[in-house]
């Protein structure tokens, strides 16, 4: 009892234990939306966000990689969610954004824009309050989904967006066909 | 003994010239060749006696000792007592090879080795003592004679790096160590105002030293009177000293002094000496084994690791200091300068308009603005041009590398150097020498053939080789060019119809014949030698060529000799492009590869099988390919005779692509594709256009290769 109280004494960074217990497994998310449904990715993999852009197509690219982009002089590819989704009408609109991420590549970190129709809010979601996803949901966003998660009476899907980068990117990508 | 930091630059620069005067020394010889030229003999003589010099005063004992005797043999020549014969030539080349390699492991603070000091200057003893014609009796031609003559001296020495225990003659000036010195002073050397360490100071400017106090009589502290001295010491001194040089140091103490002094030689050293330097010790070991008796190299490595507390991994010194830097021209540095004063001008007058700004001053500012503009480019420009290195330090290496060779083959060679001071990217210029020297032994042993079949075809008995480098548009052009036998078209079709590369029926035109020889594996040569034959290579020396984004061509007639020629891009940031549509798209292709674009007619086109479209360029038929297809864009048209053909090469073939229309031509500079996103075929990487959008860059060969690829599964037969 008075070890822990002199180790909190000697460590006065140690936030008062009210607040601490609140934040435990909590983290920011940026939501979304795709085709009317709210989507959430960790905040920490968002660099920013940009306008619409000039995209330049790159053969032998599945649809839902709209090509590649400039990014202050990178080559950034960039991926339709919409499309990646199979929603319908992806129309590119004074809302449309990039969400630029950055997740782990082969060597180094990999950035990726991503089109979403607008973004929507930034939540604070404890890790316990995602529920595990309905195996109902199927296709092809089931393997990106996390989990979902209920706030203000509304169902917000927690995507794992490290996966729908790298999937995309890498993964079944059609060569010369 | 620490030596400080102040010292190992010393030491650097000591290098530095050292290996700068080598250079000379080795090109110098080369020309010495064509005439005994007087001056030259001198600037060979001074290029010596610095390095001696510099070796004695850094205490690398053997190798001032070895240069002392090429000192010798040079100022004989000099003074005109010594004609310059080719086998001296000879002997002072492979000397210059022994102080080099002497020089290269003292810089690595490795024990010198003395393998090839130990065989080489038995030979410079052997000619030393010749008393040999004067001057005027040297032949003229020397070089060619080199070449022609073998002379006695060649079988005798053998490469010198190799002959391990070959020869190991003691040279007249006696191959000792250093001394060993027992000093035990009067106990009164304080009292006369003499500081032992100052005399240990000066003993350590002659040679490495290790000191090794006796503090047998020095009593209790209590009992201890200060201003006795009740020391000795035991000096082992390292360096080929004259004694009474070493015995000058003590002059002033001698008097009271007790003073032994031993002549150390390499036996007689103990382990100890080895032990202390554990960083050499595996070097020194294997060169103890592999050096002949009268002076491994063992003991020299306290010298170097005792001065050297500071550097803990003296191995890895050799190979950081090599890569690491970049000899930029005074010039481009004065301008990077005169760049950098202008730019610091133009961001003085533009902080005043973040102090106070008025509306009439936007003029002014947008001046100032284009101003920095242009700064910045100028100073991306000279900041590009400090990687751009003359194609000379490539090429300075052949006159030796050729001397050598023609010598050992028999052949009579002259070389003709062009273009050195041409200049590429220090990349492009570091990957190209290899392929260089490649080409470069392949000339020699297999283009140009022996004098008397020289004759007997009616040339000249002198073959030449020339080396060419040039500029043509963005690219450079790197010659080796022979005028020897050629190539044997039919031994090399036959050879490979033999090992079953080429088709039997197939018919090849003569550059696919040529290009045969670039196949791993592939010799036509009836006998390996150590030089070339064995068929490694030619497949290394494109592949290197091609992953510079060039491509090598061979010109060749029967007879009278052939041509290797390359193309480089000048840098491999920046990519000399050609920016192409088609439908919408915006496209760049290097222009190295680009033939020519024609606009086709009805009459060249033709039809294969329903599915190869062909297009008759001059006297050859280049398969078409549709870039809108390969790639599914939408095109202008889909009419051949609408678009343009660029007629494209790699790898040896051509092809004509069909494009909607030729824009600008533009240097571009090449990002890659793979860093974000993955690489894709048919694509080299990306570039940003002046408005800020990416063009995607065209990998030509591999577009070609995607090319046939999928012709040969449509059509389903191997092409």
């Amino acid at each position: 009892m008075s070890n822990q109280q002199l180790a909190e004494k000697d460590s006065p960074r140690t936030p008062p234990t009210g607040i601490a217990s609140a934040d435990v497994g909590a983290q920011q998310y940026l939501s979304f939306f795709l085709g009317g449904q709210e989507y959430a990715i960790d905040i920490l993999r968002v660099q920013e966000i940009k306008g619409w852009d000039t995209v330049t197509r790159v053969p032998y690219s599945p649809d839902y990689i709209l090509g590649v982009i400039n990014l202050r002089g990178s080559i950034v590819p960039v991926i339709d969610l919409r499309v990646r989704f199979s929603l319908p009408n992806a129309a590119y609109d004074a809302a449309t954004v990039i969400i630029v991420v950055h997740v782990a590549g082969a060597r180094a970190e990999r950035i990726v824009g991503v089109v979403v129709d607008a973004v929507s809010d930034v939540y604070s979601i404890s890790g316990d309050s995602i529920q595990p996803a309905p195996d109902v949901v199927g296709s092809v966003t089931d393997m990106f989904v996390m989990g979902l998660a209920s706030l203000e009476s509304k169902l917000v899907i927690v995507l794992d967006i490290e996966r729908v980068v790298t999937t995309s990117v890498l993964g079944d990508s059609k060569a010369a066909a | 003994m620490s030596v400080d930091l102040e010292m190992e630059e010393i030491l650097k620069v000591f290098f530095e010239e050292s290996f700068e005067g080598l250079d000379t020394m080795e090109s110098s010889l080369l020309t010495l060749g064509d005439g005994s030229d007087r001056e030259m003999i001198n600037t060979i003589f001074r290029a010596a006696h610095s390095i001696k010099g510099g070796a004695g005063t850094f205490d690398f004992g053997e190798i001032s000792e070895f240069t002392h005797s090429v000192e010798t043999l040079l100022d004989e020549m000099r003074n005109g007592v010594r004609g310059v014969t080719p086998e001296a030539l000879h002997v002072l080349l492979q000397a210059v090879d022994v102080i080099r390699e002497m020089m290269q492991s003292a810089q690595a603070k490795q024990p010198i080795v003395m393998i090839g000091a130990n065989a080489l200057s038995g030979e410079l003893a052997r000619i030393l003592a010749q008393k040999a014609p004067p001057a005027g009796a040297a032949q003229p031609t020397a070089a060619a004679a080199a070449a022609h003559r073998p002379g006695p001296s060649a079988q005798n020495i053998g490469r010198p790096l190799i002959g391990a225990g070959a020869a190991p003659v003691r040279t007249p000036t006696g191959p000792f160590e250093g001394w060993l010195i027992e000093f035990v002073p009067d106990e009164s050397l304080f009292q006369t105002c003499n500081d032992p360490l100052r005399i240990f100071d000066e003993l350590a400017n002659l040679g490495a030293l290790d000191v090794t106090a006796n503090t047998d009589r020095v009593p209790q502290l209590s009992d201890l009177e200060p201003t006795q001295c009740l020391l000795s010491w035991t000096l082992r001194l390292h360096g080929a000293v004259e004694h009474a040089r070493v015995a000058e140091v003590f002059d002033w103490v001698d008097a009271n002094s007790s003073i032994t002094y031993e002549p150390l030689h390499a036996n007689s050293q103990p382990a100890s000496t080895t032990a202390a330097a554990p960083a050499a010790t595996s070097a020194a070991t294997t060169a103890a084994t592999t050096a002949a008796p009268p002076r491994p190299a063992a003991p020299r490595a306290a010298a170097p690791s005792d001065s050297s507390p500071a550097a803990p991994a003296p191995a890895a010194a050799k190979s950081g200091a090599e890569s690491g830097s970049l000899r930029v021209a005074t010039e481009k540095v004065d301008a990077l300068i005169n760049l950098v004063g202008e730019l610091v001008i133009t961001q003085s007058m533009l902080g005043r308009f973040g102090e106070r700004y008025e509306p009439q001053d936007i003029e002014l500012l947008r001046r100032s603005l284009a101003q920095l503009a242009r700064n910045t480019r100028e100073l991306q420009e000279s900041v590009m041009q400090i990687r751009m290195l003359p194609i000379g330090f490539s090429f300075n290496r052949f006159p030796r590398l050729v001397h050598d060779l023609s010598r050992k083959l028999g052949k009579k060679v002259e070389l003709k150097l062009s273009g050195e001071n041409t200049e590429l990217d220090k990349t492009v210029l570091e990957k190209i020498s290899d392929p260089l020297v490649h080409l470069v032994r392949n000339a020699l042993d297999h283009g140009l053939e022996m004098p008397e079949q020289r004759l007997a075809a009616g040339k000249g008995e002198i073959g030449t080789l020339e080396l060419n480098a040039y500029h043509e548009g963005g690219n450079i052009i790197i010659e080796v060019k022979d005028d020897g036998a050629g190539l044997n078209k039919d031994r090399i079709l036959s050879k490979a119809r033999e090992r079953g590369l080429v088709d039997p029926d197939v018919q090849l035109s003569d550059e696919s014949i040529y290009n045969l020889i670039f196949l791993a594996g592939f010799s036509t040569a009836e006998t390996v030698s150590d030089v070339s034959g064995r068929g490694v290579g030619m497949d290394v020396v494109r592949r290197n060529i091609n992953d510079l984004g060039g491509h090598v061509q061979i010109f060749s007639a029967r007879g009278q000799g052939s041509t290797m020629r390359i193309r480089l891009p000048l840098t491999l940031a920046i990519l000399e492009g050609q920016v192409l549509r088609v439908g919408k798209e915006i496209y760049v292709a290097s222009l190295v590869s680009i033939i020519e674009t024609v606009q086709s007619t009805r009459e060249t086109l033709s039809c294969v099988a329903g599915r190869t479209e062909l297009f008759k360029h001059r006297d050859d038929y280049l398969p078409i390919i549709r870039l809108h297809d390969l790639f599914g864009i939408e095109p202008d048209s889909r009419d051949i005779t609408d678009g343009l053909l660029v007629v494209l090469e790699a790898d040896g073939r051509r092809v004509a692509m069909l494009v909607d229309e030729l824009l600008a031509q533009q240097q571009v500079v090449i990002k890659s594709l793979e860093t974000n996103f993955k690489q894709v075929p048919g694509l080299a990487g990306a570039t940003i256009h002046g408005d800020g959008t990416v063009a995607l860059i065209l990998d030509v060969p591999g577009l070609v290769r995607t090319f046939l690829e999928r012709q040969s599964t449509q059509i389903g037969r191997a092409a």
